[in-house]
């Protein structure tokens, strides 16, 4: 195993860590228009992510700034070619991160219910693009011979990749339900559950279609069990849901996502991005690697920091581990 | 109008400038405000005293409002490079994507996790750990700055890499000497204490609009001291640093001084320009119309003594030419000479203005030192501006101190963000000077209507959130510091707090 083996790992690593965490802070996002009654039961659910979002976040800027650093030319193609897709992501982000702020700022109705709709749709598209972004780069997309994108917006749109979008915005928002039920306390607990066990069953015919198709298309031996392993989490995480293991629940939530991730950076090894023009001009993470020098400082780096940054980071869930209900948002102030 | 207007590179050029000059806002704010107010959480903690704890609060609500909208445009620049300088992250990626990587690995994670414990954590931590998470977030937003401007400043000076012959592109070979190289120790510098600048200014401008009202007295007496303070030790370090950066940036881009100047001929002992007007013109044609110079101290800047010659842009220009000529297919090696001459000023007299005017309050506010009984202050009223030891300042002119106070509050500000426009045009035509012109390193696939369509967008949507950030903040400065509640001066002594004690107890902050 070579070093640029070990770093495409690692980027599916960080993107598992990703989509992991801020998978259910999206969920929850969409969960505040599906799952709350009222304004209060929205606090809620805000509430339940509000200390931690920010610091999910930050494995998205970790897996981007590490594929600049390891994979020069898959940072380059990646983000020059999924431009406007990517513009739409970035809106979303920015305008998410200040409704989470702003929001209690005020205390006029009309101002808060803005801010409210903000957060539902900036936490739904991404969701969606995500997994759309995910699609094009396993399926491949026009790649030409100076290693650039060469198709236009419609090329990033076929089916395969909408279904990969509604694969990560279903399971995302199942993963937010399974963790609403086991962070909140009083009437939206139970109701969470209940939404979680259609959402579950609606997400795991997508992901099982889905993932036979990445299989049918470029998978293999390891991908397989990758995929099966997902499928059979997701299962699994709806009958716990059901039967109302919340912990259970949602840890196996947890591995239908990893599962997933695996299965598609595995039906994508060698390569990092195909080229649907010609197979020679696909991006390989051979070919768009960093040299030996760079990766290895950046294995130290990772292999030290990486720890630090999972032991804190979950010592900040532990603080905040107690069920929220309404009984513990106080009125605006 | 030339063509020229509508190359690639202009446009991903402006929309890296606006986009980054709106980012650096937030930034240096961000990174005094987060140890101003753990310092203020920490005065609570060790004495006891309310003042403390209420001015912790006030100053940390301001810098949440501002440090929301630091990460989120933040976000832009982490893919920015790849969206729109496409062909640039493939050349340098090897050597520049490091420092981005350790600095969201090491950096941002710190910042983030320990800023939501801080935020929510007022009813879960003890107060000596709440206090600690925000110095955690002090520390984060510190680590953050020196690795991003350790990239930048491969950028202004390469150094610790090599050009691969066969994959075209460069490739580190020294990461310490990246990370420790002259250039970036001085930016580093330079920008940190600007950034304290810019907090301390911030601060005082605050107090001062509460003092001049007489309201919340002990809170704003203590936030003005500790800002004034901030401001004088701030502003000498910024200069300070400043000459430093100047020296290294004499040696390493001549040509970005001598632009800086409006110098066009070599001379020694070279003038400092106070004003000049002039021609640019094509290569080798520039001159001044009207000049008002300083004799000799430009070659003191620039070497420390008052002869020394200091090159001219002609002169540069045929250095570069020499240099670069068979390898760059460059028509033209000056960057925008006004925009250069300009832009340097303006960060010097925006920050340098400030600074006189923080040293001045720190002098006139000052407690003991040299001044009658009868004129001193308890830490209960506003304090007394006193010219002389017997002399006070009259009320009219203490109003004007406080109102200038306030109204040069963005002084600084405007000093960054011209600071940064100064040292990124200024090594025009390169974007990593000496080895890759800018117009070389755009995204070849990326189109104008892409590029068009993305500014508009962020364009319109930054200034819709800097509507809504200002009108937060004069809100919230309006308001002025919080009454204390009996939460408050309860703390947790143990982790979780009063969890296990009243499991129906509201959360002392919920969004």
């Amino acid at each position: 195993m070579q070093l640029h083996d070990i770093w495409f790992a690692v980027i599916a690593v960080l993107w598992t860590g990703y989509f992991f965490l801020e998978g259910f802070d999206f969920g929850v996002g969409v969960l505040t228009r599906l799952l709350a009654r009222d304004r209060r039961e929205r606090r809620v659910l805000i509430n339940t992510i509000g200390p931690v979002w920010d610091g999910n976040e930050v494995w998205l800027l970790t897996a981007a700034g590490a594929t600049f650093a390891a994979f020069p030319d898959w940072y380059a193609t990646l983000f020059s070619g999924f431009y406007l897709p990517l513009l739409v992501i970035l809106v979303c982000l920015i305008v998410r991160g200040v409704a989470f702020e702003y929001r209690v700022k005020r205390t006029e109705k009309s101002w808060q219910d803005r801010w409210e709709a903000a957060l539902f749709v900036t936490s739904l598209l991404p969701a969606f693009l995500w997994g759309v972004a995910f699609g094009n780069i396993v399926h491949g997309v026009p790649i030409g011979a100076d290693k650039d994108y060469a198709g236009g917006l419609a090329d990033l749109l076929g089916p395969y990749a909408l279904l990969g979008g509604l694969v990560t915005l279903t399971l995302f928002t199942f993963h937010g339900a399974v963790f609403t039920a086991l962070k909140t306390t009083g009437g939206i607990r139970p109701r969470a559950r209940r939404l979680a066990t259609v959402l579950g069953l609606g997400s795991s015919v997508l992901t099982a279609v889905f993932l036979t198709w990445t299989q049918l298309h470029s998978g293999d031996g390891r991908s397989l069990v990758a995929a099966a392993a997902a499928v059979l989490a997701l299962l699994a995480a709806v009958a716990a849901n059901a039967a109302g293991r919340e912990g259970w629940a949602f840890g196996l939530s947890g591995v239908t996502i990893a599962g997933t991730v695996a299965a598609l950076f595995l039906a994508l090894f060698p390569d990092v991005m195909p080229s649907t023009l010609d197979p020679r001009w696909s991006l390989t993470a051979e070919g768009a690697a960093s040299s030996p020098y760079t990766l290895k400082i950046m294995t130290w780096c990772a292999a030290v920091a990486t720890p630090v940054v999972m032991l804190y980071q979950g010592w900040t869930y532990w603080v905040f581990r107690k069920r929220i209900g309404t009984q513990h948002i106080a009125e605006n102030h | 109008m030339e063509m020229t207007a509508l190359a690639p590179e202009t446009l991903a050029r402006w929309q890296f400038g606006v986009t980054t000059v709106y980012h650096f806002l937030f930034v240096p704010l961000t990174i005094s405000l987060a140890s101003l107010v753990a310092g203020l959480e920490t005065a609570w903690v060790r004495t006891g005293k309310e003042k403390y704890l209420r001015a912790a609060k006030f100053w940390g609500k301001l810098f949440l409002i501002n440090i929301a909208m630091g990460v989120v445009t933040g976000i832009l620049q982490e893919f920015q490079f790849g969206m729109n300088w496409s062909d640039y992250s493939r050349f340098v990626g090897d050597v520049f994507g490091a420092p981005l990587a350790f600095e969201a690995l090491i950096a941002f994670f710190f910042e983030s996790t320990f800023i939501g414990l801080w935020i929510f954590g007022w009813d879960k931590l003890p107060k000596r750990i709440h206090a600690a998470c925000m110095w955690m977030v002090a520390v984060g937003t510190v680590l953050s700055a020196y690795f991003i401007l350790a990239a930048n400043s491969w950028m202004q000076h390469p150094v610790g890499y090599r050009m691969n012959p066969s994959s075209g592109r460069a490739e580190l070979t020294d990461f310490v000497r990246v990370l420790t190289q002259n250039t970036a120790v001085a930016q580093f510098a330079h920008t940190l204490a600007a950034a304290f600048l810019t907090g301390g200014a911030f601060m005082v401008g605050i107090a001062a609009y509460h003092l001049m009202r007489g309201r919340h007295v002990a809170v704003m007496r203590s936030s003005l001291r500790l800002g004034l303070v901030t401001m004088a030790l701030a502003g000498v370090l910024t200069a300070v640093t400043g000459d430093r950066l100047g020296k290294i940036m004499y040696d390493q881009q001549p040509m970005k001084m001598a632009a800086a100047e409006a110098l066009w001929e070599t001379k020694g002992p070279a003038p400092f320009s106070l004003f000049a007007y002039g021609d640019v013109g094509p290569p080798k044609t520039g001159h001044n119309k009207v000049a008002v110079e300083i004799p000799g101290l430009l070659s003191f800047l620039a070497h420390d003594n008052f002869s020394e010659p200091v090159p001219g842009i002609k002169d540069t220009e045929d250095a570069l030419r020499e240099k670069y000529g068979d390898k760059f297919d460059i028509a033209d090696y000056r960057p925008n000479i006004p925009l250069a001459y300009w832009s340097f000023r303006w960060m010097i007299g925006f920050g340098m203005s400030s600074f006189a005017l923080g040293a001045a309050g720190l002098y006139l506010t000052r407690r003991r030192l040299w001044l009658s009984p009868r004129l001193r202050t308890s830490d209960e009223e506003v304090p007394r501006l006193a010219l002389t030891r017997e002399r006070e300042l009259g009320p009219a002119l203490t109003g004007w101190y406080w109102r200038l106070a306030l109204l040069t509050l963005a002084f600084p500000l405007i000093a960054n963000s011209w600071g940064w426009i100064f040292t990124e045009t200024g090594r025009q035509p390169w974007v990593v000077y000496g080895v890759l012109p800018t117009a070389a390193g755009v995204s070849p696939s990326v189109s104008q209507a892409e590029v068009v369509t993305s500014m508009s967008v962020f364009i319109a949507l930054y200034a819709v959130l800097a509507v809504i950030e200002v009108k937060l903040l004069a809100k919230y400065v309006k308001a002025g510091p919080p009454e204390l509640t009996d939460s408050d001066l309860n703390p947790p002594t143990r982790i979780g707090g009063h969890d296990a004690d009243d499991p129906d107890r509201p959360m002392a902050f919920s969004y």
